[in-house]
């Protein structure tokens, strides 16, 4: 029987996580990866959506970090579960609604669950001290091997230098010789280091790894939790807010438009559950409503609807409203672009 | 030897790969599992998957705006 220690890497597909994952593999170790899925992740989805990104090869970068160390990788579904991260984050939120303190303390101690139950030794992350100004903080850094009940079972390759050592650098099964010292924003070292592997083409994600970093993003996710009146929130929520244009002209619905073909398609699959609009008369895109719309409210909608298809400057534009099965098509004069407020723009 | 369907449509990248990891940890060596998607990052993501993984992408064929692979599981736990 080998007696070849595990560890386990948290994978974000970034850069940081892949050298981690190499420089303990380097070391003897046996690594493989593991990823949480929590809904929000910037993997995939607005490709698959949006045609005009069908240009660029499309790829999940975790995969692709897995199959550069030619390690196995576990992807976990933790959607239900991550909602009380976002809804309660103890240390709050950063510059948007990302509660990245929080998220890493839940995935490391996801992560020292899933060693538990497969018989594995350690955990690697890739942070790095003075990386991100709320989770990769040095005051931060014993926060998430505390909080994550991981303890002294969680090294940081990349930084671990910086840092109290570890188990694993205590009972030697990895050489904190070998291990690194790097600190701060500059991405230099990780680069030179990606340069002595033979690492190209790897990816710089700029904010972080979640749309909960992105400001447009994180607005429509209050936007939806203020107008609900509840912090509640399905997959397909998550994932209506990252498609089209998304217009509030009253408190009870909101408009979705989707602003190309990709986007349409992908709305289509919605029609089933929403009140939705389509400009018969002329080209125009899918616009799905969300919320409760009344009868009185249709001209309105119909008229912004209006405004999004190729009938923008037409006297007239038909538009068809199917509402609980029910269709009602309404003859409208689209709203000039210069008459919508702003505000309603969410 | 079992031969299984899953339907994915629907589903974005990478929920489909991870219904394919769920599925296979409930299948033995040698079982064939076809899957149906709509999201056509399933043609890079699930074959990557299944190479590190240790299974088989027998076939894969698109039409319209479905994609749809066979795969076989392989020799390794896969999950
Ligand atoms: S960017 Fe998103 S996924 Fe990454 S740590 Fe912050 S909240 Fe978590």
């Amino acid at each position: 029987m080998s007696n070849k220690r595990k560890a386990v890497a948290l994978i974000s597909g970034g850069l940081d996580s892949l050298l981690a994952a190499k420089v303990i593999q380097e070391q003897g170790v046996h690594v493989e990866g593991i990823n949480f899925f929590t809904g929000f992740c910037v993997e995939g989805h607005t490709h698959a959506i949006r045609k005009k990104d069908k240009a660029k090869p499309k790829r999940n970068n975790a995969l692709w970090v897995a199959e550069q160390l030619n390690m196995k990788l576990h992807i976990v579904d933790v959607i239900e579960e991550y909602k009380s991260v976002l809804l309660n984050p103890k240390h709050g939120y950063g510059a948007n609604m990302n509660p990245c303190l929080d998220c890493k303390v839940f995935m490391v101690a996801k992560a020292k669950q899933w060693i538990e139950e497969n018989d594995f030794d350690f955990i690697i992350t890739g942070e790095v001290v003075g990386q991100r100004p709320m989770s990769q903080r040095k005051d931060t850094m014993p926060v998430i091997s505390r909080e994550s009940g991981a303890d002294d079972l969680l090294l940081r390759p990349l930084c671990a230098k910086n840092l109290p050592e570890t188990l694993p650098e205590h009972e030697g099964w990895v050489n904190r010789d070998e291990l690194f010292d790097f600190s701060g924003r500059t991405r230099k070292p990780q680069m030179a280091l990606a340069d002595q592997y033979g690492f190209e083409d790897y990816a710089t994600p700029a904010g972080g790894c979640c749309f909960l970093t992105d400001k447009s993003y994180s607005v429509k996710l209050v936007d939806l939790w203020k107008y609900r009146g509840s912090k509640e929130y399905e997959l397909d929520d998550i994932m209506l807010l990252k498609v089209g244009r998304h217009i509030r002209p009253g408190g009870n619905y909101k408009l979705i438009v989707a602003r190309e073909e990709g986007e349409s398609r992908f709305l289509q699959g919605y029609k089933k559950g929403f009140t939705w609009l389509q400009v018969t008369s002329h080209g125009g895109p899918l616009t799905l409503v969300e919320g409760e719309i009344t009868e009185a409210d249709l001209p309105l909608a119909a008229r912004l609807v209006a405004r999004f298809s190729q009938g923008r400057d037409a006297d007239k534009v038909s538009v068809e409203c199917v509402r609980d099965g029910e269709v009602t098509t309404l003859d409208v004069k689209p709203m000039p672009a210069h008459e919508i407020p702003a505000e309603w723009y969410v | 030897m079992s031969k299984i369907a899953l339907d994915l449509r629907g589903l974005l990248c990478p929920l489909p790969v991870i219904r394919v990891q769920d599925k296979i940890k409930t299948l033995q060596q040698g079982d064939e599992l076809e899957v149906t998607c709509t999201d056509p990052g399933v043609m890079h993501d699930i074959p990557t998957w299944c190479r590190i993984n240790g299974h088989s992408v027998l076939a894969s064929r698109s039409s319209d705006y479905e994609f749809i692979l066979n795969l076989q599981v392989g020799g390794s736990d896969g999950d």
